[in-house]
């Protein structure tokens, strides 16, 4: 993955909490995952596609994904509860909007949201777009941003810096 | 004044309609897409709607184009991830009176919201 297109992920992921969830997001130094990275017990997942095709994954612990979900919704929420998988869907969902308006130049549209809940699971991606892990910490626990976005047509590079 | 809000997320129906509740505008219906929106608007007459874009079975987009068809004059704020300029201009250029992109400020939303039914008003 082009590493030109991380810093939209990385300014909209501390925008979205910012805004929504009033809280700041420490970004830490992007790493290409590994087999041995930590996996999930909650992602949100968006699809990308048009000029590029791709998935964003915010990946969360049990613990983090409820705490970070009950900030955006503003009450108390257990995991089977329909508005805990409809926050974190709708923050994956800005978060991937928020970065897909940067590339410039692209035309990108985005999926509806997924959001899969089991402990220590892992979202099969392809093997030839490898994964960008962005971590990210905040109030409520850290969290990761996944990428794995590839350029489908020869369009211009145009993300902004 | 009746507001109709149409998005697929209940959390942001529900962050909507308390930003809607300070302003004063406490009459609120809801929908979860395009289809069941034009239903609503059709027999529930809202004066305002704030409009998702990206929902299942039927978009914003499709929502707006067709309920513009029809000749329903309803103001509506488009509130959406979708921030590219060409996708404000397409969503204007179907009949949006306003555009809110998400992640939106309490702030935000209220002047977008005031702004749209000041210029309504005026127009009037």
């Amino acid at each position: 993955m082009d590493v030109r297109y991380v810093n939209p992920f990385v300014k909209s992921v501390s925008n979205v909490f910012k805004t929504m969830l009033h809280t700041d997001v420490t970004v830490g130094k992007p790493y290409l995952k590994t087999p041995h990275c930590d996996r999930p017990d909650v992602s949100g997942v968006i699809g990308l596609s048009g000029d590029v095709t791709g998935v964003v994954v915010l990946g969360f612990s049990k613990n983090v994904a409820i705490a970070v979900a009950e900030k955006f919704v503003g009450t108390s929420l257990t995991v089977d509860h329909p508005d805990f998988a409809d926050a974190l869907g709708e923050l994956a969902n800005m978060v991937a909007g928020g970065a897909k308006a940067s590339f410039e130049g692209i035309n990108a549209s985005i999926s509806l949201p997924s959001v899969i809940v089991g402990e220590n699971h892992e979202v099969i991606k392809s093997k030839a777009n490898p994964s960008l892990v962005i971590p990210c910490d905040s109030p409520m626990g850290h969290f990761t941003v996944e990428v794995a976005m590839k350029v489908e047509a020869q369009v211009a590079v145009g993300a902004a810096s | 004044m009746k507001v109709m809000l149409v998005d697929d997320s209940r959390t942001i129906r529900n962050i909507q309609k308390n930003i809607l509740g300070r302003l004063g505008y406490e009459d609120i219906i809801e929908a979860a897409d395009g289809v069941e929106g034009i239903a609503k608007l059709k027999s529930e007459n809202p004066e305002l709607v704030l409009l998702d874009w990206n929902m299942p079975n039927m978009d914003g987009l499709t929502f707006l184009k067709t309920i513009r068809g029809e000749g329903i004059k309803t103001p509506v704020i488009m509130c959406t991830t979708e921030a590219e300029k060409s996708r404000v201009v397409q969503a204007i250029q179907a009949g949006a009176n306003n555009y809110v992109v998400k992640p939106f400020s309490t702030e935000t939303m209220a002047e977008k919201i005031e702004q749209t039914l000041s210029r309504i008003a005026a127009n009037a």
